[in-house]
């Protein structure tokens, strides 16, 4: 009897993990599906669900429209410095806040939470007219610097390296190590599952930026890939076809960043809030 | 080897929080010193500031004949052993050990050799290529002691190492680190709450209260002869009975009873003014005589009330009440009274101290 309110239960719980996993995933496929049909055929009634023959045309005529590979570059360039600078700048702040003492430091790292807390919008445009009187408009650095120090990847580290004792850095300083030796060999390697997490988020986070890039970059061979995408629906004909398939395109990279970090990154979060 | 000097060591933290204060100490060469003391008493940011790891506010250090206030933690040729191991999470056993002689560039094959030979001072060798993690405490307390071996160093520091074990194991190390210390000679200054280790591993052991100093000596002495009231009662286990009673003629009395005071003892009590006063007899547990021998003794004997016994193999603990104060002692388990009962016990007052009321001190009574 027991046994089988167990078995309604669990085939209960599936049916509705199986509706997620397809609410989550069909708009994905949807848009696989639709980089191989013609424009024409994606809205059509009813919609096509199996893939069509028309890959190598969209393929043509998203490369006809923009350089591809280049956008990819930049995208991929653009990202990949970020997230490294943005990683070692973060840590290093979050280490500051959780194991140095100095003066106005709660207050420091309130301003830092503070930060969270204003739209990017509202600062748009001074960090538009900074750009303008640096004459960075339409170089990497302009995308890459502002938001070089994420207040959240801080935070997220300081929390994470609150738990490492201290007598374990004072073992190593008794030890003989410095403090940039210490930070390197003891605490970058204790934080692996935590800058996993930080480095996926700042790696989606500027590999999804689109509004940023937008205003910034002004020409074609500089475009990023939300970019370079964006202007495509700009035309007077849309595309959908080759919009699809450089969308699809897109989510590769982050796809293989994340398997590849996935262990970690979950690892990552649960470390942080549940203290083993 | 080295020998330390602390003069007029003194921590104040910040909003004036006075932690330890004028600490005067000379601590001589392969001397195992404890310092031990109830928590908060300063025994570990003295031994902070000897590491380096803590700011002298005031005061000077010598390791050996150097002055070593300003000197970095790195240079003062010391090793240190903490309570929570503070081993590094992601290196295995050998690297655990080999890091300081890395950071001090010392060449690979003298790294193998010191490691390997920490390794077999410690029974580690199977277990070189481990994490931290897939080590019990023991072993990892063990890795921790290798740190402090490989490294030579002048003196070792040790923060309470023994009190995240386990009671067997904290005995079994207990034993090992001393074996240790008589095989490497290491100046060493052990800090621990627990006077059972005080009392066994130290060759001299300093008593911390309140930031001061209360007594120093070897563990014999200060058992002996404790210096007041608070030494008296925190070395020894269970603590030293304190019984307040006034002196009147050869008599300490307290209420209703009152015990025959030896006469060598009365003689020099009252050539320092206490007779006719208030004072504190100190008697310890082991103490407190029971069994015919009360009968034998009639000057001696008081009535007392047990209210707890705890029978622990070859004693029993009887916790009681004499004149509504707690009175404890510790008798052959050949006793069997129970809880409830009343039982007449018998003291040896020739060990007994005797303590002045208001400064707390032990008269000297010998």
């Amino acid at each position: 009897m027991k046994n089988k309110e167990n078995t309604t239960r669990k085939i209960n719980m599936y049916v509705l993990l199986l509706i997620g996993v397809v609410i989550s995933l069909f708009p994905f496929y949807w848009m696989v599906v639709g980089s191989t049909l013609p424009s024409g055929k994606i809205f059509s009634v009813p919609p096509k669900l199996i893939p069509g023959n028309h890959l190598l045309e969209n393929a043509k005529t998203l490369n006809e429209s923009l350089d591809f590979a280049r956008v990819m570059w930049n995208s991929l360039f653009i990202a990949i410095i970020y997230t490294v600078i943005s990683v070692l700048l973060c840590t290093m702040a979050g280490y500051a806040f959780a194991k140095f003492q100095f003066k106005g430091k709660k207050f420091l790292f309130f301003l830092i939470l503070c930060t969270l807390m204003i739209p990017f919008q509202v600062t748009l445009i001074p960090l538009f007219e900074i750009m303008v009187t640096l004459d960075w408009l339409n170089t990497y650095q302009a995308i890459i610097l502002p938001s070089i120090a994420s207040p959240f990847a801080i935070f997220l580290m300081r929390q994470n390296m609150i738990t490492i004792p201290d007598s374990m850095l004072e073992a190593a300083r008794i030890d003989g190590a410095g403090e940039f030796k210490i930070f390197f060999s003891i605490i970058m390697p204790t934080m692996k599952p935590a800058l996993a997490a930080v480095s996926i988020f700042l790696f989606m986070s500027q590999w999804n930026n689109l509004l940023w890039p937008l205003i910034t970059l002004n020409s074609k061979d500089m475009f990023t890939l939300p970019v370079a995408l964006s202007s495509l629906i700009g035309m007077a004909r849309i595309d959908y076809g080759q919009v699809m398939l450089g969308t699809t395109l897109s989510v590769i990279p982050i796809l293989i960043f994340f398997l590849i970090f996935q262990k970690n990154f979950i690892a990552g979060i649960l470390g942080g809030s549940v203290k083993g | 080897m080295a020998d330390l000097k602390l003069v007029n060591i003194k921590k104040i933290y910040d909003k004036n929080v006075v932690s330890v204060q004028d600490f005067n100490l000379e601590i001589r060469d392969k001397e195992f010193l404890v310092l031990v003391g109830p928590s908060g008493c300063g025994k570990t940011t003295t031994l902070r500031m000897i590491a380096g790891l803590e700011e002298i506010t005031e005061g000077d250090l010598f390791i050996g004949d150097k002055r070593v206030n300003d000197v970095p933690p790195k240079d003062r040729d010391i090793a240190m052993v903490f309570q929570n191991y503070a081993l590094y999470p992601h290196m295995n056993v050998y690297n655990n050990m080999a890091f300081g002689l890395k950071l001090r560039k010392f060449k690979k094959d003298e790294i193998k050799k010191r490691v390997d030979n920490a390794t077999k001072i410690l029974g580690l060798e199977d277990l070189l290529s481990r994490k931290p993690k897939a080590l019990s405490g023991g072993q990892r307390q063990r890795v921790a002691l290798g740190r402090a071996i490989v490294r030579d160093a002048e003196v070792f520091l040790m923060d309470e190492p023994l009190s995240n074990l386990d009671a067997k194991l904290r005995v079994q190390m207990r034993a090992e680190i001393q074996k240790l210390h008589s095989r490497l000679q290491t100046t060493t200054i052990y800090v621990t709450h627990d006077q059972t280790e005080a009392m066994t591993m130290a060759t001299r052991l300093v008593v911390m209260k309140d930031g001061l100093i209360q007594q120093v000596g070897a563990p014999k002495e200060v058992y002996d002869k404790p210096n007041n009231i608070f030494v008296g009662g925190f070395i020894g286990s269970p603590a030293m009975n304190f019984l307040n009673g006034k002196l009147e003629e050869d008599y300490f009395v307290m209420e209703a009873t009152r015990v025959r005071v030896p006469e060598g003892k009365m003689k020099s009590l009252r050539e320092q003014g206490y007779a006719g006063k208030t004072i504190v007899l100190g008697i310890r547990p082991e103490d407190v005589l029971e069994g015919p021998v009360v009968n034998d003794s009639p000057d001696t004997k008081i009535r007392a009330s047990i209210e707890v016994s705890e029978l622990m193999g070859a004693e029993i603990v009887l916790y009681s009440k004499v004149n509504n104060q707690d009175f404890v002692a510790r008798v052959d388990s050949s006793c069997n009274v129970v809880a409830g009962e009343t039982i007449d016990f018998a003291f040896n007052l020739e060990k007994a101290h005797f303590f002045d009321e208001e400064s707390e001190l032990r008269i000297n009574t010998n």
